[in-house]
């Protein structure tokens, strides 16, 4: 009988919910598909390091999935808890015919329980087929070949869906049932008639709230963007955080006050249509969602920050991979290795000779290499970091105290560098000879550089003084690499007075002689850990104890292409379960808040209020309601999403951000403006069907 | 005098064919400029579904309403709408005012509803509450006010639009008597001093004492009529007990 009860409010409140039990499933479906990955077709069709990146990236999304199973118990936890709240009166009536509170709870348990069942069941089956469709994007990103289609289930992942959201669940009908046992009957019957009291704040505490937060957010943005070295340990980055939540608080709770008033005092505009209600709701409303807007607007933060600091990195690390890796192969070692240190006898010798002398010597067939660029690079003792920086010495060390000043600056001799340089299609430079160039594309290195060659260049070396052609770096690097990170190489005139005792590296560059993609890939082995095939040339270097260091343009694209898979993945997993929530708290919050409005709306009727006005009047409070938090959270993200972006050691101008900005703008009013229009709809027929009735 | 308000002949039944329900059977009168209309009868009398039907909330089976010459059973949709918001004004007996909204921003809604000036809408706030002694309260919120006191904004709010007609729903119903008769001079001062029609419905026959002209209501159709004409209104309430007496029944328990 209980149950029966159960299923039918059930079945009564599935259209006023409809917008609650669909997010459900969309969280359900989301979090089954991105903790299936690992057992996903793709998965099994993928190359080796491909596949140790995937592993990172499912790590990854292990442990992020804790996180959003927070997020989204706090979801279910608050709609369940607020849900009960708008059904007092209603248990009221079941308590006055008789029912006991034990009873009361078990029609709670009965209705939490069908919700749960329902949406995990029909979230698991859309996460089911969601996944072969995200099984084919991961193979398409990975370039993987998923010609033998096959449906994959996940037990693991389905199993770990139950676990979290069951243990969600059940922490909502603890609750439910905690919060009936509290519950008196009077309350309950009474829970609609208690008069509604209008709190006025005061508009001077108002303002002054007000200012206070701005110049409290205004610190906090300062701390994460351009004062972020006041911020000396990992810890402390908790200060302009915990600052930007209290001041959103703040804000939220100020900000209708003042606004109320700022409007009636513009009388044009306060007396004209419905605004006076419009206005008056919102104040009244604001009032008591403040904890609500704020935790909606950071989520809303998050979740723009997130996506689009994702997309940007994602960008950057794919748009120059092409650009910074035009040959297939880098082999280098150091030269000179010092007798008295500890190394071999057999890598001391190796240390004298070319890179493809050693090739050649270990046994590697010459002829699958091309274009082969040999040279060396040279340290000048005494020209380190530290030297270059000169001028700026004191300050730079303040900022950077982790810097390895003592690391030595690598020279190169122009034409040697020239010849690689026209084997990469990069620019070539000249030199006179008293000078030098500093190539660096690592951009905050770069800055650094580039103050210091302002301010003076001049290096002496064996009583000769060389100086800077140019007052500020140069593009150009002699390794490729998954982006700009060529920390600074100096190119000399050729006569500069260097010995053979000063080479610092021996340098190789070169292609493979394969035409199609298969060839080229079959050479790669030969030079990769756990290669197949041939492992002559590998084994004897390994067995020789030569120590030989490379990089070759097929693992850089792999392993840059995971990178930012791996980053746009736990992203939009990220974004997607923050933008869900926070816009079902929303919606949510302003259907119910609607129903209850139905009075206010009969009135309104009542005074001759047309279909048209009532609906705008109420377009108007909902958007008003979508806005606010949103407002706050772009200007929280414009800010957080530098701090990103520091954080993450790259420099962005705004044009380059374009894209991905608009990407995820274009995904927010996709799903936010999508709630936005269901909760209007929803609203509109809730006050409809009251008006016709 | 010009008649403000005809009723000819309407009807409104309820129910279906082989259970009907004559809520209004038959009715016509007319209601001149200026005047106070009380309709009294017992509950289940048709007195609120009269009110209803002037007021357009209910449609009529049979019959015309012409208010202003205009036949209001033949309007829709947004011409409805409109009609009602300009030419009528209402007094509920829950006062149906806004929680959210003070007293002077209750009454300003009606206007800026039908598109007033501002500055025209704190002109006609500030003389309707001058006159109906509401003054003081104007920036309160319901909940500080007394019932007689939300009433008379109420009132307020009916009036401020300068309607061709008030209709007033039992407006004593919620208010100790106290409240009730200064909601009821507030009434006699808006119909002398500032013109308005009303009509209003009540089973109570103090309040409507204070009307003109009282129209009894017996099974959905007038069972008598009775004017104020020159008689004091201790008189005229005489008077109508006793038609009440004479209706019988109900009505006598409620005095």
């Amino acid at each position: 009988m209980l149950f029966k009860i159960s299923a039918k409010n059930f079945h009564k409140s599935f259209r006023d919910y409809l917008i609650y039990f669909l997010t459900l499933i969309v969280g359900v479906s989301i979090f089954y598909m991105f903790n299936s990955l690992d057992s996903q077709q793709a998965m099994l069709v993928v190359s080796s390091s491909t596949r140790s990146i995937i592993k990172l990236m499912i790590r990854l999304i292990d442990l992020v999935s804790v996180f959003v199973a927070i997020i989204l118990g706090f979801l279910i936890v608050y709609a369940g808890n607020f849900l009960i709240r708008r059904r007092k009166k209603e248990f009221g009536l079941y308590m006055a015919m008789g029912m006991s509170k034990r009873q009361i709870s078990q029609i709670l348990l009965g209705e939490t329980f069908l919700i749960g069942l329902i949406s995990l069941g029909v979230g698991l089956v859309v996460g089911i087929f969601g996944s072969q469709l995200m099984s084919i994007l991961v193979a398409r990103l990975f370039q993987a070949d998923m010609s033998r289609y096959k449906f994959v289930f996940s037990k693991a992942a389905c199993l770990k869906t139950c676990l979290y959201f069951g243990i969600m669940y059940l922490a909502v009908m603890l609750l439910n049932v905690f919060m009936i046992s509290k519950y008196k009957l009077v309350d309950l019957l009474s829970a609609s008639k208690k008069n509604e009291k209008v709190r006025m704040k005061n508009p001077v505490v108002c303002v002054i709230v007000f200012v206070i937060s701005v110049i409290t957010l205004g610190i906090a943005y300062y701390l994460v963007t351009d004062g972020i070295r006041k911020l000396t340990s990992e810890a402390s980055i908790a200060i302009p955080i915990v600052m930007g939540i209290i001041a959103t608080f703040l804000i939220f709770w100020s900000v209708s006050g003042i606004a109320l008033r700022f409007f009636q005092q513009k009388k044009s505009i306060y007396l004209k249509d419905s605004n006076i209600f419009v206005l008056r709701q919102i104040h009244n409303r604001i009032n008591t969602t403040v904890t609500s807007m704020t935790i909606i607007s950071l989520l809303l933060f998050m979740t723009i920050s997130v996506l689009s600091t994702a997309l940007s990195l994602n960008r950057l690390i794919t748009q120059d991979i092409e650009k910074m890796t035009p040959v297939d192969l880098n082999l280098w070692k150091r030269a000179n290795i010092s007798p008295e240190g500890e190394a071999i006898e057999a890598q001391i010798q190796d240390s004298k000779v070319p890179v493809s002398t050693t090739l050649r010597e270990n046994g590697l067939d010459m002829s699958v290499l091309t274009d082969i660029t040999e040279f060396y690079t040279y340290q000048v003792a005494g020209w380190n970091w530290e030297k270059s920086l000169d001028c700026i010495i004191d300050e730079t060390k303040e900022l950077y105290p982790a810097l390895q000043y003592q690391s030595p600056e690598e020279l190169v001799k122009i034409s040697d560098y020239n010849r690689l340089a026209k084997l990469y299609g990069i620019d070539t430079y000249e030199l006179s000879d008293n000078e030098y160039i500093v190539l660096c594309n690592f951009d905050s290195m770069a800055a650094l550089r580039n103050q210091a060659l302002a301010i003076d260049s001049d290096v002496e070396i064996d009583g000769k003084t060389y100086h800077s052609r140019y007052d500020t770096c140069k593009d150009g690097y002699m390794e490729i690499s998954t982006g700009s990170t060529n920390t600074g190489l100096i190119l000399v005139p050729d006569d500069f007075p260097l010995t053979e005792d000063m080479r610092y590296r021996c340098f190789l560059a070169a292609n493979y002689s394969g035409q199609s993609k298969e060839e080229k890939r079959d050479i790669e082995q030969l030079f990769i850990e756990g290669g197949e095939g041939d492992r002559i040339f590998y084994d004897n270097v390994f067995k020789n104890g030569i120590e030989m260091d490379g990089m070759t343009k097929i693992s850089v694209i792999e392993s840059s292409l995971g990178i930012s898979t791996i980053i746009s993945f736990v992203a939009i997993y990220l974004g997607v379960i923050f933008l869900i929530a926070c816009s079902a708290i929303l919606a949510l919050k302003e259907l119910s808040e609607n129903s209850d409005n139905r009075d206010r709306y009969l009135i309104l009727r009542k005074l001759g209020m047309d279909e048209k006005m009532i609906n705008r009047t109420l377009f108007r409070q909902i958007g008003i309601f979508f806005i606010v938090p949103l407002i706050l959270a772009i200007i929280h993200s414009v800010f957080g999403i530098r701090f990103a972006l520091i954080l993450a050691a790259v420099q962005v101008n705004t044009r380059e951000m374009l894209p991905s900005v608009i990407a995820t703008a274009a995904f927010l009013v996709l799903v936010y403006g999508g709630y936005f229009l269901a909760t209007y709809v929803g609203s509109k027929n809730i006050i409809r069907d009251s008006l016709t009735r | 005098m010009k008649h403000i308000l005809e009723v000819i002949e309407i009807e409104k039944y309820y129910g279906n064919r082989s259970n009907l329900t004559k809520a209004i059977d038959n009715i016509s009168f007319d209601v001149d400029e200026g005047e106070f209309l009380g309709i009294m009868g017992a509950s289940g009398s048709g007195k609120t579904t009269l009110l209803n039907c002037i007021s357009t909330i209910d449609r009529v089976t049979a019959g015309h309403i012409y208010l202003k010459d205009t036949d209001i059973t033949r309007l829709k949709g947004n011409a409805l709408n409109r009609f009602r918001r300009e030419e009528l004004g209402f007094i509920f007996q829950e006062f149906n005012l806004l929680d959210t909204l003070t007293a002077y921003e209750n009454i300003a809604l009606a206007l800026t509803i039908q598109k007033v000036k501002p500055e025209e809408i704190e002109k006609r706030i500030r003389f309707s509450a001058k006159n109906l002694g509401i003054e003081e309260v104007l920036s309160k919120y319901p909940y500080q006010l007394s019932g007689g006191q939300k009433q008379r904004i109420a009132a307020a709010r009916a009036i401020v639009t300068n309607p061709g007609l008030i209709l007033a729903d039992e407006p004593t119903g919620a208010l100790d008597s106290r409240s009730a008769r200064q909601l009821l001079e507030s009434l006699e001062t808006m119909n002398r001093s500032m013109g308005a029609t009303i009509i209003m419905v009540t089973h109570d026959a103090f309040t409507a004492s204070y009307a003109n002209r009282i129209l009894f209501l017996k099974d959905g159709k007038i069972f008598s009529e009775i004017m104020k004409g020159d008689l004091s209104r201790r008189e005229f309430f005489n008077k109508i007990i006793e038609v009440v007496s004479l209706l019988g029944g109900e009505l006598n328990d409620v005095i």
